[in-house]
């Protein structure tokens, strides 16, 4: 009998439109999400009105209400204050992390695995699938993926630039640049091609942003397109992170098909749209804050702090617990299989936990942000998001000497609902740029 | 001055290791390492202080 793992299709665990199921497929019949009257009561994340307003949502929860609560979802808690949101994602005996993306399925995994390890699993089994990839994430193997990426950065401004000149200046910030880094990067990690990156999106869209609420067919599924991919690498492993983890094992023995399948769907999902939110919210700062554009292009210096702030103020990620044991949680009482929402962006916008919290502070030097979530589950692809960051930012401030919103107003830009949160479409206006040079002689590859 | 780092608080962040390289190594695992255990150097002392303002577990404190 072979050691290899097998895909998830022929695990006899393929998803189904059940509560059994993973967030690859959707419900058969969508559940209603009509518009929001009260936020204290009646939170949705997944509609427009939440994400253009966010932070204000956020601002007016942490005075009024410290823990919302929804009937959506199958009951779901919104605790905005940052106390709360690091004691809920310090306890993991009280909150389980078997379900992290609230949905309309009833889907939540099982622990101490869940879906996606190490993302949905709980101790003690967290630990263990969450060394695999420490290595691979790790400060000093990052940085090695730093000239390539810079490279990556460089090329879509070019491109970018050639855009907009044909366009009297205006390009799309979000779709002609900062959406293809993160692609670009975990595909070369994962060893996919860079191509397939409108095929990542659509997954991204309907796992993350309107979870369980768009049609698929089962050919178009995240498990169809890996199945394949992981079937070649088991028989013929390259020097890739799919690779990898289909010939990793767990003290000898090999992964379960299942595991090797969702720790793979977790790279490919997290890495991506997250960045892309963080580094179009960021220019979308810039395109607003031209003092704080000229001081990254003069002072070199700031960028160790510019890159944190924008982090903690724009932060994208909201994570999700599901209840395990009745708890409560300042007035909150709750119960068993509850929806919990980790809201880290609004956690560090509180005024409680940071100085002059609701404002940009580009050299801020006492920043515990908790952009990358806080407890065991710290996002284990921090090190290459914030690498991605900063040199999406360096590079287009280098080659961008000047650039402002193409609509004046800003709430003319589309911020993505659901747990990521960032401009998806962000039209500028190049009012100055120097299209970079090449770093290396392109090499056709 | 001194530092002293909590391994069972620290998550990885790597905040301190890009704020003070001088003081905190990081293993392959991308957890910290803190590389002078005795009296913190006095030009480092900022630096120090720095990383301990920056860590989102409270894994590092400053002993004076």
């Amino acid at each position: 009998m072979s050691n290899a793992p097998q895909p998830p299709g022929t695990s006899g665990s393929a998803a189904t439109p059940d509560g059994d199921s993973d967030l690859d497929l959707t419900l058969l019949e969508p559940v209603e999400h009509p518009p929001v009257e009260d936020w204290t009561t009646d939170l949705d994340h997944t509609i427009s009105d939440y994400a253009q307003n966010a932070p204000e949502i956020w601002a007016e929860l942490r005075d009024e209400c410290p823990v919302a609560h929804t009937d959506r979802f199958g009951g779901c808690w919104f605790p905005a204050r940052h106390e709360d949101v690091s004691s809920i994602a310090h306890d993991t005996e009280n909150f389980s992390s078997r379900g992290i993306i609230v949905n309309d399925m009833g889907f939540r995994g099982e622990s101490p695995v869940g879906f996606a390890p190490p993302i949905t699993s709980d101790p003690p089994f967290h630990q263990i699938a969450r060394k695999l990839l420490l290595g691979p994430f790790s400060p000093k193997a990052v940085a090695a993926l730093e000239p390539a990426t810079r490279e990556t950065c460089r090329s879509l401004i070019r491109e970018m630039l050639a855009e907009a000149a044909d366009n009297d200046g205006v390009v799309d910030a979000a779709t002609a640049y900062s959406q293809h880094i993160p692609v670009r990067v975990i595909a070369r990690m994962l060893g996919l091609p860079e191509t397939d990156g409108e095929k990542f999106r659509a997954f991204i869209h309907r796992i993350l942003e309107k979870p369980g609420q768009v049609a698929v067919t089962p050919g178009e599924t995240m498990a169809a397109y890996l199945e394949g991919v992981i079937l070649e690498r088991v028989d013929e492993p390259r020097d890739d992170l799919i690779s990898y983890l289909a010939h990793a094992d767990i003290d000898g023995m090999p992964l379960t098909p299942d595991h090797v399948f969702g720790s793979i769907a977790l790279l490919l999902i997290a890495g991506i749209d997250t960045t892309w939110s963080a580094i179009g919210a960021s220019l979308w700062h810039l395109a607003q804050n031209p003092r704080h554009h000229e001081q990254l292009r003069t002072q070199p210096e700031l960028w160790p702090f510019a890159v944190e702030e924008f982090l903690r103020f724009y932060a994208p990620v909201t994570m999700a617990r599901v209840v395990q044991e009745p708890v409560q949680v300042g007035q909150a009482e709750m119960s068993p299989g509850d929806w919990v929402l980790l809201p880290f962006p609004s956690a560090n916008r509180d005024p409680e936990a940071f100085e002059d919290a609701e404002t940009f502070v580009i050299d801020r030097q006492k920043n515990r942000h908790a952009a990358f979530g806080l407890g065991i589950h710290r996002c284990v692809g921090s090190n290459l998001a914030r690498m991605e960051l900063r040199v999406a930012l360096q590079e287009w401030v280098a080659a961008i000497e000047a650039f402002e919103l193409a609509d004046e107003d800003p709430e003319a830009v589309r911020w993505a609902t659901g747990q990521v949160r960032g401009p998806r479409e962000l039209p500028v206006r190049i009012l100055g740029a120097t299209p970079p040079q090449p770093t290396t002689q392109p090499t056709g590859a | 001055m001194r530092i002293e780092y909590d391994r069972d608080a620290c998550q990885g962040h790597n905040r301190c290791y890009l704020l003070a390289p001088e003081v905190f190594d990081v293993d392959d695992e991308g957890y910290a390492v803190l590389r002078i255990t005795g009296e913190i150097p006095s030009e480092l002392e900022e630096k120090a202080k720095l990383a301990v303002d920056n860590c989102p577990e409270y894994a590092i404190t400053v002993v004076q």
